[in-house]
C-alpha cells in the first residue's frame, strides 16, 4: 500500500462523509421549505438561507480534500514520493473534518428544520433561527481548522 | 412505526397554518361583538367562508371537511389518524340507529371525517346487515340496534355505542408508536369514564352498571372508580384527588358542564407539547383539534348570537385555544 494511496483515502473520506451529511442535512431542511413554501411563497428568501446552512459541511469537506490532494501533488505541483507514514498522517488529517462534517451537516438539518417552522410561524423571527443551527457549525469549523493544520504540519515532515 | 422525516414537509405546512388558528383573544372579540352579522363578517376578513347569505351549519360543516382534506393531502393515507376517525363513526352509528329506529333523516346528524361513508353505516343499519362494516363497528351496531328495538331504551343504546368507541380507541392509542396518540386515547377514555361516573351519580347507578359501560384505560382504576361513582359524589372526587385527574376535583364539584370544559383543555394542554416538534405526527393531530375545537367555538358564538344569549353563557362554555 503506498503513502499516495493512503493520502488520497483521506481526500476521499473528507469529501464522501462531509458531503453524505451535507445532503442529508440539506434534504431535510430542504422538505421543510418546501412545505412552507406551499404555504407562503413569500418566505422564499428565508427559508432558502436555512436550508443550505448544512451545505457548508460539504464544501469543508472538499476544501479539506483539495488542499491533501495538492499536498500529495495530484493536483498542481509533484512532490515526489509519498511514504506510507506520510500517506498515513495525511489520511488522518482527513478524519475531523470527515466525522465531524456527517455528524453535524445531518444534526444542523435538524436545527434548520426547526428553524423552518418557526420562520413560518413567525417571520420577525429570523434572526433567533439563524443562530440556532449556525451554533451546530462550531463544530464542523473546529474539525476544518484542525484538519488544515494537520495538513499544512505534515508538508514540510520528511518522514 | 413511521419515519419521522415522513412528517417534515406535513408539519412545516402545518406550522404556516398554525398562525391563522384563532387565539382565545380573537374568541373574546366575537363574543363582544353585538350580532351574528358582525361575527360573520370578521369570520369572512379571516377567510372563512361565511357570508351573510351562507347557511351557517352547511358552511361550518365545510370547514370541518376541509381539516380532513388538508390531512389527506399532507399525508396521503389518513390511517394514521383512525384514532380520531373512528369516533365520527361511532357518532354516525348513534345517528343511523336513531333515524332507522324513528324513521327520520340522519344527514344533518352526520360528522365529518370518519373511516366509513355514512351512507354505508345508514344503509347497513336499515337492512341490519352488517357485513359492509367495518369489524368494531358491526359488533357495536348489532347489539345497540337489537337492544334499542328490544327496550326502546335510547340511553343504553348511546351507552353501548360510547363503550364501544372508547374501547376502540384505547386499542389504536395503545397500538400507536407515537406518544401524543398514546397520551390523547388515554386522556380520552378516562376522562369518558369520569363523565360517566358524574352522570351516574345522579342516576343513582350502582357499581355494576359502572363496570359494564366504563372502558379500561392505565390511568384509573376502573373497579375503585366504579365503586366510589356507587357510593356518592364525594367519594368520586376524594378517589380521583388520589390518580393524575386530581386537577379535574374542583371543575367536577363546580358543574358537569365545567368538567366537561376541564377535559377539553387538559387535552389541548397535552397538545401544546407539540408545537416546539418538527418531526413526527404530533403537531398535525394537534392541528386537527385544534381546529375542530376552533369550529366548535365558532358554531357555540354563532348559536349564541342568533339566539341572543348572554355572553357570559358562551364565556362559560368556550375552551382553551392552541395558539
Amino acid at each position: 500500500m503506498s503513502g499516495l494511496f493512503l493520502a488520497i483515502l483521506g481526500a476521499a473520506f473528507a469529501t464522501f462523509m462531509a458531503g453524505i451529511g451535507s445532503s442529508i442535512g440539506v434534504g431535510k431542511a430542504g422538505v421543510a421549505a418546501a412545505g412552507v413554501l406551499a404555504e407562503e411563497p413569500s418566505l422564499f428568501s428565508k427559508v432558502l438561507i436555512l436550508m443550505l446552512l448544512p451545505a457548508t459541511q460539504g464544501i469543508y469537506g472538499l476544501l479539506v480534500a483539495f488542499l491533501t490532494l495538492s499536498a500529495v501533488g495530484v493536483i498542481g505541483e509533484p512532490v515526489g514520493t509519498i511514504s506510507v507514514a506520510k500517506g498515513a498522517l495525511y489520511l488522518a488529517a482527513c478524519l475531523p473534518i470527515a466525522f465531524s462534517g456527517l455528524i453535524s451537516a445531518v444534526h444542523q438539518g435538524k436545527c434548520s428544520v426547526a428553524g423552518i417552522n418557526t420562520v413560518s410561524k413567525k417571520p420577525d423571527q429570523m434572526g433567533k433561527a439563524l443562530i440556532i443551527p449556525a451554533m451546530v457549525e462550531t463544530y464542523a469549523i473546529l474539525a476544518l481548522l484542525i484538519s488544515i493544520l494537520a495538513i499544512n504540519g505534515i508538508k514540510p515532515l520528511a518522514i | 412505526m413511521s419515519k419521522s422525516e415522513d412528517y417534515i414537509y406535513a408539519v412545516a405546512r402545518i406550522r404556516c397554518k398554525e398562525g391563522k388558528l384563532f387565539s382565545s383573544k380573537n374568541l373574546e372579540q366575537m363574543i363582544s361583538m353585538k350580532d351574528a352579522q358582525s361575527v360573520k363578517r370578521y369570520l369572512s376578513e379571516n377567510g372563512w367562508s361565511l357570508s351573510s347569505g351562507a347557511e351557517d351549519s352547511d358552511a361550518l360543516t365545510e370547514e370541518e371537511k376541509s381539516v380532513w382534506v388538508l390531512m389527506k393531502d399532507l399525508v396521503g393515507d389518513l390511517s394514521c389518524f383512525d384514532f380520531l376517525r373512528v369516533q365520527s363513526d361511532f357518532q354516525n352509528l348513534k345517528a343511523c340507529i336513531k333515524s332507522v329506529y324513528s324513521a327520520c333523516d340522519p344527514t344533518p346528524m352526520f360528522v365529518q371525517g370518519g373511516t366509513v361513508d355514512p351512507a354505508i353505516i345508514y344503509k347497513s343499519v336499515s337492512d341490519k346487515s352488517y357485513g359492509d362494516l367495518p369489524d368494531y363497528l358491526s359488533g357495536a351496531a348489532d347489539e345497540a340496534m337489537s337492544t334499542l328495538l328490544r327496550t326502546g331504551d335510547g340511553q343504553l343504546c348511546d351507552i353501548l355505542i360510547d363503550k364501544a368507541c372508547l374501547n376502540k380507541v384505547y386499542s389504536l392509542g395503545k397500538v400507536s408508536a407515537d406518544e401524543i396518540i398514546r397520551e390523547y386515547c388515554e386522556v380520552f377514555v378516562a376522562s369518558a369514564n369520569i363523565r360517566m361516573a358524574v352522570r351516574g351519580v345522579k342516576l343513582c347507578k350502582s357499581a355494576d352498571f359502572f363496570m359494564r359501560t366504563m372502558a379500561e384505560c392505565d390511568s384509573l382504576n376502573l373497579k375503585s372508580l366504579a365503586v366510589a361513582a356507587a357510593k356518592g359524589f364525594d367519594e368520586i372526587c376524594s378517589y380521583l384527588s388520589s390518580t393524575d385527574y386530581k386537577s379535574a376535583v374542583s371543575s367536577i364539584k363546580d358543574s358537569l358542564t365545567s368538567f366537561e370544559k376541564w377535559c377539553d383543555n387538559y387535552i389541548m394542554q397535552k397538545l401544546r407539547s407539540q408545537k416546539s416538534d418538527p418531526f413526527s405526527i404530533g403537531p398535525l393531530v394537534a392541528y386537527i383539534i385544534a381546529r375542530q375545537t376552533e369550529i366548535k367555538a365558532v358554531r357555540l358564538i354563532l348559536t349564541a348570537k342568533i339566539n341572543d344569549l348572554e355572553d357570559s353563557i358562551i364565556r362559560e362554555r368556550i375552551r382553551d385555544m392552541y395558539v
